[in-house]
């Protein structure tokens, strides 16, 4: 992509994210206390979202690589949660995602093998496609997937067994302690992702991204980090996907579904997918965005098609962008997260 | 022996259809190098849009003989509607990024699967009357649809029409020109954006046929779109985005394929199209007949 | 010493010999230039030589081993690195890190997810060196994307040398640019190449640059080598000077 990059100027100091980060952590934190439990769980479902952007975007803003196929990993871990409860009995949260995760990791491995020998549109095209496959045969082995009734997932134990909720104001408890957890998740989730993408290997990334036969003359072997990427990605948007379903309490083909993978794109989107920080709020904003928009007409999807033209548009560096440009234009002097 | 005949008319069948789909994508990506990524929906819209006609029309009173006309009729109402997608949504990328392309055509798809929900409602159309219009065919000791006869005619015509189209008149050498250079085909006087929008809708017309054609024998339902978009793209992968040929002998191996399955692995018979699929990427990335 | 060597190279397109039965020779050390008309096979044989393309038949010898048929990949283990005609950087990154980068992928440094690149001293320390050097340390910050084309020009070669090859190919390096940039980016490479770091092939079109600068002059015509020589002697050939300049330079 052509550079609007005139003047631009790309360091921050890390001691101020930090502390950046820091506060937002604690006021995300002390939240709870002055919000009602809907919203606690509304909450929720943005930092999950968040989680899905943030892997997402490590293969599209800083790989160069769109998926249309992001579903496929969602799914994967979801399915996976409601697999090791129905027919292995498991309960805990932590071997949920202990042994969720290889799962998630290997279908992103295998995945990503068939999908980086190719870019772009092709790219687009086979992730589109496997993830279509991984959809017909949740519909077509009801037996097993439960079909378009889904799966049901109970509540399951946090922090190995210590906190199990049943009884009376257990939902409430639940939703409080499962809203502390994926608070602490994303917490490492985003610390995870900012090392990884201002490593060597960040940088290499970023490098095949914006110019692939420079880095090739550089001696990178670009196929085997656009692999490496895609598997980071993949496992990171499953993560996503294991949390999502004890909160869901269910789960359906739909999370496989095609439009779902539109959404997880959407996200990285909206927030911008040129820094870092884009998909996190995106994935925040989307889930308010569509709750309103489901609740408000039948053909959100539609809705959702109609933003999405704008924001190619018109915005395409999402809502982060925007207001670093406008921040930096105020300030005389542009500047990227 | 009449089964196997069958089978065959069945694979043919849907090898035109799956045919008319991809040669509209592969002949826009030939021309534009833009992958639509609404192209399937597009095809729905054609299956819709005639399914909805035939049965105002015959609830007219029209004779059925002369619903027949609305085939291409509604075909050509997708056409028009590229004619109009073309240039208010897709040009405006063109120097851009192709990500930011897909990115549109993505959110045209979300745009139009919805709009078909507005319009038509949930429920599905059907045009069957035309195809009980056909008279049967013997084959053997079974009774085989006419109606499918007259559908792989169609096909046959198509390709031979988009054949001729393309490399004997004067319009496909623009568009074959266009294709190779376009600021060559500038410079020399060739008006670019009536030869793109031009090439657009007849893509777009070959999807809506598609549609229009097949909902005689199987009801229009929403989905349609992304399906039938998921077995096109496996179709030019096959046979090679931007070629003709490939987007021909990738329907005839993908119908076939496809029909195989579904008699003998019926769970997975998607899966095997997509291991094919996968092994020819493999193989030869750009397919059988395509130049990347 | 010889450092590479092409034996009988040939590369045809169509029709069109790019390289004909080329034996061309650089010694290790010199400063050479590469002339030629356009089309006259000079990018060709450095696309060949940086695996960019493969060729018909012939070898290529590199630090007395036979490359022929190795991968880019190969070749930029070995110590063959490249800048481009038409600019190839990475825009979105900033020049520190375009340098940087060339600096971690030669040290092997390129697979470590877990450390911040910016905490890496010694990377720290010689990307600015080599951006010291080529007169680009205060723009270290900017973004590539946003520098003026004399700058992105002396970035490609930067970013080329930093793998501190053995051999250094920069095609058409002062191509689009202002004089005084040109003598920028010609005078780093020379004192590098004095210094005895490194070797370097350069595609010049400049004459001036060439004459001032080079310790050889090859001169490729249609496909295969002409003229090979020192300065003074290319310059008392009266067929090259016809073919290059257009008339003889002493009459």
């Amino acid at each position: 992509m052509k550079a609007d990059t005139a003047g631009k100027v790309s360091r921050r100091s890390p001691l101020i994210l930090a502390a950046a980060g820091a506060i937002i952590l604690v006021l995300l934190a002390l939240l709870p206390m002055y919000i009602g439990l809907y919203q606690i769980q509304l909450l929720t479902y943005g930092l999950i979202a968040s989680i899905a952007a943030l892997g997402f975007n490590l293969l599209l803003g800083y790989t160069g690589l769109l998926s249309f196929g992001h579903s496929a990993f969602f799914g994967i871990g979801a399915y996976s949660v409601a697999f090791l409860l129905r027919d292995a009995g498991i309960r805990s949260m932590e071997l949920y995602i202990l042994i969720g995760l290889p799962i998630v990791a290997i279908a992103s491995a295998l995945l990503g093998y068939i999908c980086v020998r190719h870019t772009r549109i092709f790219f687009g095209i086979l992730t589109l496609a496997l993830s279509q496959v991984l959809y017909s045969l949740a519909l077509k082995f009801f037996w097993v997937t439960g079909g378009t009734d889904g799966l049901r997932v109970a509540r399951p134990t946090l922090l190995a067994g210590m906190l199990t909720f049943t009884g009376a104001g257990s939902y409430q408890r639940f939703v409080n302690s499962y809203y502390y957890y994926v608070l602490g998740v994303f917490a490492v989730c985003v610390v995870l992702m900012w090392v990884i993408v201002h490593s060597p290997f960040g940088k290499a990334l970023q490098a095949i991204r914006d110019n692939e036969t420079r880095a090739r003359f550089l001696g990178l072997r670009i196929r085997r980090f656009r692999w490496a990427s895609f598997l980071i990605s993949g496992t990171f948007t499953g993560l996503a996907g294991i949390l999502w379903v004890p909160l869901n309490g269910l789960t359906t083909p739909e999370v496989l579904y095609w439009p779902f993978s539109g959404e997880i794109v959407f996200t990285a989107l909206l927030g911008g997918f040129r820094n870092f920080t884009g998909p996190i709020v995106g994935g925040i904003v989307f889930t308010y965005l569509k709750t309103y928009a489901v609740a408000t007409t039948e053909y959100w999807q539609l809705l959702l098609g109609v933003v999405l033209v704008l924001l190619v548009l018109l915005l395409p560096t999402g809502i982060v962008g925007a207001i670093a440009a406008l921040a930096g234009r105020l300030r005389g002097k542009e500047r990227l997260a | 022996m009449s089964i196997l005949i069958i089978q065959i008319l069945n694979s043919l069948f849907y090898a035109s259809v799956l045919f008319l789909i991809a040669a509209g994508l592969s002949l826009i990506f030939g021309v534009m190098r833009i992958v639509n990524m609404a192209h399937g929906t597009l095809y729905g819209i054609g299956a819709f849009v005639t399914a909805w006609l035939v049965g105002r029309v015959l609830a007219a009173g029209v004779p059925v003989g002369l619903a027949f006309l609305l085939i291409p009729v509604g075909a050509a109402v997708v056409a028009v509607l590229g004619a109009l997608i073309e240039p208010t949504l897709l040009r405006p990328f063109y120097r851009r990024a192709e990500e930011y392309q897909l990115l549109v055509t993505f959110g045209l798809l979300l745009i139009l699967e919805d709009a078909i929900r507005f319009i038509w409602g949930g429920l599905p159309i059907t045009a069957d009357p035309l195809m009980d219009a056909v008279p049967s065919i013997r084959v053997g000791t079974l009774i085989y649809p006419g109606y499918y006869l007259v559908v792989i005619g169609v096909g046959i015509l198509a390709a031979i029409g988009l054949w001729l189209g393309i490399y004997r008149t004067k319009f496909g050498v623009l568009l074959r020109a266009t294709s190779q250079d376009r600021r060559m085909a500038s410079a020399l006087g060739v008006n670019v954006g009536l030869v793109y929008v031009s090439a657009f809708a007849v893509g777009c017309f070959m999807a809506g046929l598609g549609g229009a054609i097949i909902v005689p024998s199987q009801a229009a339902v929403l989905g349609m779109g992304v399906d039938a978009l998921i077995l096109a793209f496996v179709v030019v992968v096959i046979g090679g985005l931007g070629s003709l040929q490939g987007a021909l002998i990738g329907a005839l191996i993908v119908s076939f394929v496809r029909t195989a399955g579904i008699q003998f692995f019926p769970e997975i018979e998607l899966a095997v199209l997509y291991l094919i699929a996968a092994v020819v990427l493999l193989v030869k990335p750009t397919g059988l007949f395509g130049s990347a | 010493m010889i450092l590479l060597q092409t034996v009988d190279l040939n590369k045809r397109f169509g029709d069109t010999r790019a390289c004909d039965g080329v034996n061309f020779v650089v010694n290790s050390g010199e400063f050479l230039s590469l002339v030629g008309s356009n089309g006259a096979g000079k990018t060709s044989l450095v696309n060949l030589i940086s695996a960019q393309l493969t060729p018909d038949s012939g070898r290529i010898l590199f630090a007395g081993n036979d490359i022929t048929g190795t991968s880019v990949y190969d070749r930029i283990k070995a110590g063959i690195a490249r800048s481009f005609q038409i600019v190839n950087l990475f825009d979105w990154l900033s020049v520190f890190d375009n340098v940087a980068l060339s600096i971690f992928s030669r040290a092997g440094k390129t697979a470590r997810i877990a450390a911040i690149a910016d905490s890496d001293q010694d990377v720290r320390t010689e990307a600015l060196e080599v951006l010291g050097q080529f007169g680009l340390a205060d723009k270290s910050a900017v973004l590539a994307g946003g520098l003026a084309q004399g700058e992105r020009k002396l970035l490609d070669v930067a970013v080329a040398y930093a793998l501190r090859p053995k051999l250094l190919l920069l095609d058409e390096p002062t191509s689009g640019v202002s004089t005084r940039d040109k003598g920028q980016i010609m005078d780093t490479v020379s004192s590098v190449v004095r210094a005895g770091t490194v070797t370097a092939v350069v595609i010049e079109h400049d004459m001036d640059v060439v004459f001032r600068y080079s310790d050889r002059i090859v001169m490729m015509h249609e496909g295969r080598l002409l003229a090979d020589g020192t300065p003074e002697e290319i310059r008392a050939n009266s067929e090259v000077a016809s073919i290059l300049l257009g008339a003889p330079l002493s009459s």
